[in-house]
């Protein structure tokens, strides 16, 4: 299991990159992490041409709370975002997600950017993204552009990225006004660690009485990509979050997924643990937001 | 005063060179002018090889050779390995070719070996060379493959029925005909590879001076390889040396010989140069053999008091392409099943059939843990349906310790009658139960429920044939450095085996065991060997080693009275010395070294030798044992079900195991741990899936799900010690003995756990699909 | 054929200057061209964690980073991690105490990724230190002489200056 010979281009700057993709177009991949690709390289499945290692590039990493949001730069170490107090405090539901992705060694390698643009739509970083409205930022030689993570996957591995474009950042909203916030994560996989069968992310904001006034609630592994439920969300808001609603939700959820059989699960089970999932995480956010202070982080 | 170590749980000896990455496995050997092989293997389960055109792969730079089996041919007397273990029930003679001529029969077959500078080189060529196939219809699953009119394996073969057999005793007919209850039950049951974490590798030199072979092979068996290769090659013993390095794991299918060990050696002697070939991952999962499939059909007849009257049935067995061991793993499984149970009739038929799947060969538990499922199944069942505890079912049918030794009237595959040697098996699972809690877990249950929590308790009984004869050689000697070595046959796969047979030695010559140097898998250090298998070194080599040592502690003292001039009644060993002991009226503490003693039996041109002896201080012993030494246990498993997702979570596992006197209590500790992990993955996780066209589905290790540390739970152990009979240590084999009861435990408490919907299970292993789906039926059938 | 690159890293505090192909995993390179055999592996595609090795103190699969990539690095491998030719680190005595290794073909990584994990959490539960080797398999020993051995180490670790191992400093 050797990979095939290729190119190897160490990019110092994001220029360096983009304009390295304006020249060899779809010969290029970009290599980041590298926990999926040199895997995929091993059995030859992936053969680039080129390699742009962005390892090194100052540009491409580190944590900031701006006024917006949350912005991680693309090659941000996934195990750094761990770590991070900022994530930890401004962005708890991918701080609870990120224990599920991977391994200790794979998190230490692997990238935030790298699993946003793989696009797996069972991976724990799409999801919380998709879940709290995350914008993408993709550069290419003299332009660049900043997307909706709603719309950017395509399908299963396919982003709307353009060959020539590098994602630089991602930047994650925080919500914004008051109301006590709890967040729900769970996921099936077969062993820890493990790809997804089905994950679940839930970020919920309820008002002094009790009542949900903002509720988003995304799941992966059940569709080509991750996606929000809003017709879920629909059957969230103004409500106690009490069973009824959560049987709404269900309904909502079995209308809203569309799951695939593989060789680890029918798409029956998905249906059935994704309504699952959905209910796990609203409570366990509901839970939340009912210890949490009124005007607390998120 | 010599230590005592045999039975304490002294430090092992292979640890630190372990630790601190220093140990030699076969890819860390490097020869100067090594080349590396890369394998161009099937993509198909079945085709016909209309042609091989390597001219593009020959052009790459690097490239030394392609080999195929027409480039092999002028060195080989045979082109066939033929390894099959002697059977009158083979319908079919089915060797591997060393490469494919005409034919493919499996994914992962090998067609030609790339010799190149390097692996990486090697892999480019391997793409290049194009292959012309011509598709055939492949049979994949071993009951369609039995079916009139199913594709056939083979080309030229009529049918698929590789060999069948049957064996039972007592009067069946008569056993069901008086029955009260009978019930039948069919249980499928899939094993998957052995993955040890190191994959198989070879490494060949070749000598064109002295014209001798040496081949380095990652194998539990070296003396098999050595004797496949003389077959093979036509060289003489003199002219090869087979060598095991360490081995990082073995669990099997390492015992096999396989293709790319001939071919790396044919590469060597044709090339001239030292040639490496490791295995990767994905040629593991291809390539290695497994242990797969088994359906069962059985029936139990019962009396009103649910003591069984009979026991029969059938198995089906993957056998896949080739024979590349024997029909032994579905004998062991069908010669098993009664278990630790009175059952007075018994009659199983099997069938091994053919299918287009890498060859099926042991796989630690080789067969014994289906049995132990299918039996523990039927208990089960009878049970549930005579409404009695699960635990009073197998206490009624349970050989009793006053009636060990216990001859059942059957035969191992060598003729050997299965005797259980010893053992107090209705104390194995009293005291298991009861370190478990059974009697009080209804109310952890019913507490449980309350909270919406399912969980549940399961247990199985297991005995294990152990030390599968007839001998392993060991040679101890003391050399004139004064230190003790010790040579054997036996193969170190992770099991301790140098620590253990280090400690029997030890513990009579002198007690030091850091004066003891093990060797072992070596043809050049023994010239007998059989090798790492059924859970048997400790058995046999260990006796052989305890002879050995004891013929050698004899003669040193003789020596050492005669050199002393005094009895040897007033001598003692101490370290690395024999001296007077220390009593009234004697000066204590003369003494002289081993190394001394060595020196004067080692002999001195003209002088006689000292006392009369015979020349050296060493013993070669290869102690006959037949006979298997049978271990023995309980398994008790408590887990809870998340009734909605199907995950199973093990809360409480209790062992109990008895494998005779224990020569290192840490080691069995280890083993019976480690064993257990294996069976927990049989239970719950392990599933290499094949396609209808015999593709497989499962070749990376994130698809094959070995389990973790996080799926382990901490395993309870509870040791017995019933001696046994068959040998002067009084010891059993313990490698495998913890996977056997495993999926048996595990599955029952799965069930129990889901009573409330009337799950009944009938597979292992079970995934929480599976799981979700039978509370789904069962929820309908409500 | 593959292109090369000059490479300079540190392996074990000793300093190489190397030239190096591009395709080489960082793996083979420390085995083959540097002959620290003592980093195996099980199955090159990131999954099993014999490889792992500590990148500037970091727990890293050795297989899925190119050797290129470790240009300017300080790697620390199993033949690194004992103080001395003479003696073990507390977490490879209590490894042999512990029964923490059968065939030993895991143990390196098992070991590279204890180190790092005990360094940043000095007193683990049971259930972290499952987690914590999660990623890393072992076909022997069912696990648990190796989680009763970190669970040791990192009591005996307590018990000594942390700064005198190799990865005992600051967290990069």
């Amino acid at each position: 299991m050797k990979a095939a010979p290729f190119e190897y281009f160490v990019a110092d700057s994001i220029d360096e990159v983009t304009t390295g993709l304006a020249d060899s177009g779809e010969e290029a991949t970009i290599i980041a992490g590298g926990q999926t690709l040199v895997p995929l390289m091993a059995m030859r499945l992936a053969r680039p041409a080129l390699l742009i290692d962005v390892n090194g590039i100052g540009d491409l990493q580190g944590i900031d709370l701006l006024a917006g949001g949350v912005r991680i730069k693309a090659c941000t170490r996934q195990s750094d975002a761990l770590k991070s107090t900022i994530i930890g405090e401004r962005l708890p539901l991918l701080a609870k997600a990120l224990p599920y992705v991977g391994h200790a060694q794979t998190r230490n390698r692997g990238t935030v950017g790298g699993s946003i643009a793989l696009g797996d739509p069972a991976a724990e970083i799409p999801l919380v993204a998709t879940a709290l409205d995350a914008r993408i930022t993709l550069v290419k030689k003299g332009n660049s552009r900043e997307l909706s993570i709603h719309g950017f996957y395509q399908g299963p591995m396919m982003t709307s990225r353009e060959p020539d474009e590098c994602i630089t950042e991602i930047l994650f909203p925080q919500w914004q006004g008051e109301g006590r916030r709890g967040t729900g994560f769970q996921e099936v996989s077969l062993r820890h660690g493990d790809f997804a069968i089905v994950a679940a992310a839930a970020q919920i904001s309820v008002g002094e009485d009790g009542v949900c006034a903002r509720a988003s609630v995304a799941l992966g592994g059940v569709s080509g990509t991750p996606f929000r439920i809003s017709a879920a969300e629909d059957a969230l808001r103004g409500t106690m979050i009490d069973d009824p609603a959560l049987r709404a939700v269900a309904n909502a959820v079995d209308q809203a997924v569309d799951p695939q059989s593989d060789l680890h699960a029918s798409a029956s089970y998905r249906r059935r643990v994704a309504k699952v999932l959905v209910e796990r995480v609203i409570r366990e956010a509901a839970r939340e937001a009912a210890n949490h202070a009124a005007g607390d982080a998120p | 005063m010599s230590r005592a170590v045999f039975g304490e749980s002294v430090k092992r000896i292979e640890d630190p060179e372990l630790l601190r990455g220093e140990a030699r496995f076969i890819d860390d050997i490097s020869i100067p002018s090594m080349l590396e092989a890369a394998l161009v293997r099937s993509p198909h389960a079945h085709a016909e090889i209309r042609g091989i055109d390597a001219a593009a792969a020959l052009e790459l730079p690097g490239v030394h050779a392609v080999l195929t089996l027409d480039d092999l041919r002028p060195y080989l007397l045979t082109e066939f390995l033929v390894v099959g273990l002697p059977s009158p029930s083979y319908k079919q003679e089915r060797n591997r070719p060393v490469l494919a001529g005409d034919e493919v029969v499996y994914v992962g077959e090998p067609i030609a070996m790339v010799i190149a500078e390097d692996r990486y080189i090697a892999e480019d060529a391997a793409q290049l060379v194009e292959v012309d196939y011509d598709l055939l219809p492949a049979a994949a699953d071993c009951r369609d493959a039995l079916a009139d009119g199913a594709p056939t394996v083979h080309k030229d073969a009529k049918d698929n029925l590789l060999a069948e057999f049957s064996m039972g005793y007592g009067d069946i007919d008569a056993a069901f005909g008086k029955a009260a209850h009978i019930y039948s039950e069919h249980i499928t049951q899939h094993r998957g590879g052995s993955h040890s974490i190191e994959c198989r590798g070879a490494v060949a030199v070749h000598d064109p001076g002295t014209d001798q072979l040496t081949l380095w092979v990652s194998s539990q068996m070296p003396h098999s390889t050595l004797r496949v290769l003389v077959d093979m090659l036509g060289r003489d013993e003199n002219q090869m040396r087979v060598v095991t390095p360490d081995i990082g794991g073995g669990f099997g299918p390492k015992l096999v010989v396989y293709q790319e060990d001939v071919a790396v050696s044919v590469a060597a002697i044709k090339l001239g140069r030292p040639v490496k070939w490791i295995e990767d991952r994905r040629e593991h999962f291809i390539a290695t053999t497994q242990e797969r499939d088994q359906y069962w059909e059985v029936e139990v007849a019962v009396d009103e008091d649910a003591r069984i009257l009979g026991l029969r049935g059938s198995i089906v067995h993957d056998h896949g392409a080739y024979t590349a061991r024997g029909i032994n793993l579905p004998q062991n499984s069908a010669e098993s099943l009664p278990g630790p149970y009175e059952v007075p009739a018994f009659r199983m038929n099997t069938k091994l059939a053919l299918t287009n799947k890498v060859p099926v060969t042991p796989v630690r538990g080789a067969g014994h843990p289906q049995a132990a499922f299918t039996i523990e199944r039927l208990m089960d069942r009878i049970a549930r349906e005579l409404g009695l505890d699960r635990t009073e079912v197998r206490r009624r049918n349970l050989i009793q310790a006053q009636d060990m030794p216990y001859t059942r009237p059957l035969k191992t595959r060598g003729g050997v009658a299965v005797v259980l040697d010893s053992g107090d098996y209705p104390r194995s699972q009293k005291d298991t139960l009861e370190r478990a809690g059974w009697d009080q877990f209804p109310a952890r249950q019913l507490a449980a429920r309350e909270e919406g929590r399912y969980i549940g308790i399961g247990l199985a009984n297991f005995v294990k044939g152990t030390g599968r004869g007839p001998f392993e050689q060991v040679t101890v000697r003391i050399g004139t450095s004064g230190r003790v070595h010790v040579y054997t046959g036996g193969t170190a796969i992770g099991q301790g085996t140098k620590t253990m047979l280090a400690q029997i030695v030890a513990e009579q010559l002198g007690g030091d065991m850091g004066n003891v140097t093990v060797t072992t898998g070596d043809t050049a250090a023994t010239a007998l060997g059989i090798g790492t298998s059924n859970s048997r070194l400790a058995v046999t080599a260990g006796t052989s080693a305890h002879v050995a040592a004891g013929k050698v502690r004899e003669k040193a003292l003789k020596i050492a009275a005669h050199v002393l001039d005094s009895p040897v009644e007033d001598l003692e060993f101490d370290g690395a010395e024999i001296h007077v002991k220390d009593r009234p009226g004697r000066i204590a503490n003369v003494g002289v070294k081993l190394g001394e003693l060595a020196h004067a039996m080692a002999g001195t041109p003209g002088y006689s030798l000292p006392g009369g002896m015979g020349p050296g201080l060493e013993a070669t012993e290869h102690v006959i044992l037949d006979s298997k030494a049978f271990a023995s246990g309980t398994a008790v498993a408590e887990v809870e079900v998340d009734i909605e997702t199907g995950g199973v979570v093990i809360l409480n596992y209790v062992l109990a195991h008895d494998c005779g006197r224990i020569i290192n209590p840490m080691l069995v500790d280890g083993q019976a741990i480690g064993g257990t992990a294996h069976g927990i993955g049989n239970a719950l996780y392990e599933w290499m899936g094949y396609d209808e066209n015999g593709q497989p589905l499962t070749t990376n290790l994130a698809d094959y799900l070995l389990v973790t540390a996080t799926e382990m739970p901490r395993i309870d152990l509870l040791h017995h010690c019933s001696p046994s009979p068959l040998n002067p240590l009084g010891v059993k084999g313990v490698g495998e003995c913890g996977v056997v009861p495993a999926p048996g435990a595990i599955i029952s408490a799965v069930e129990d756990a889901l009573t409330p919907f009337g799950v009944h299970i009938d597979r292992a292993p079970i995934s929480p699909p599976e799981i979700v789906a039978l509370i789904e039926q069962g929820r309908e059938r409500s | 054929m593959s292109e090369k690159r000059r490479v300079s890293l540190a392996v074990n505090g000793t300093a190489y200057e190397e030239t190096i192909e591009t395709r080489l995993t960082l793996a083979d390179f420390l085995r083959h061209q540097l002959g620290l055999t003592g980093t195996h592996l099980g199955c090159e595609h990131g999954v099993c964690g014999a490889c792992t090795v500590l990148v500037d103190g970091y727990s890293v699969r050795s297989c899925l980073m190119l050797a290129v990539q470790a240009g300017g690095s300080d790697i620390t491998t199993v033949e690194g991690i004992a103080p001395s030719k003479d003696e073990l680190h507390p977490l490879q005595e209590a490894f042999r105490d512990n029964h923490g290794l059968q065939c030993g073909f895991c143990t390196p990584g098992m070991l590279t990724t204890l180190v790092e994990f005990l360094r940043d959490n000095p007193s683990p539960t049971e259930r972290d230190v499952r987690e914590a080797i999660s990623g890393n398999l072992c076909r022997c020993t069912g696990y648990q002489g190796i989680v009763d051995a970190a669970l040791d180490a990192a009591q005996r670790l307590k018990g000594q200056d942390r700064t005198a191992g190799p990865d005992g400093g600051e967290s990069p």
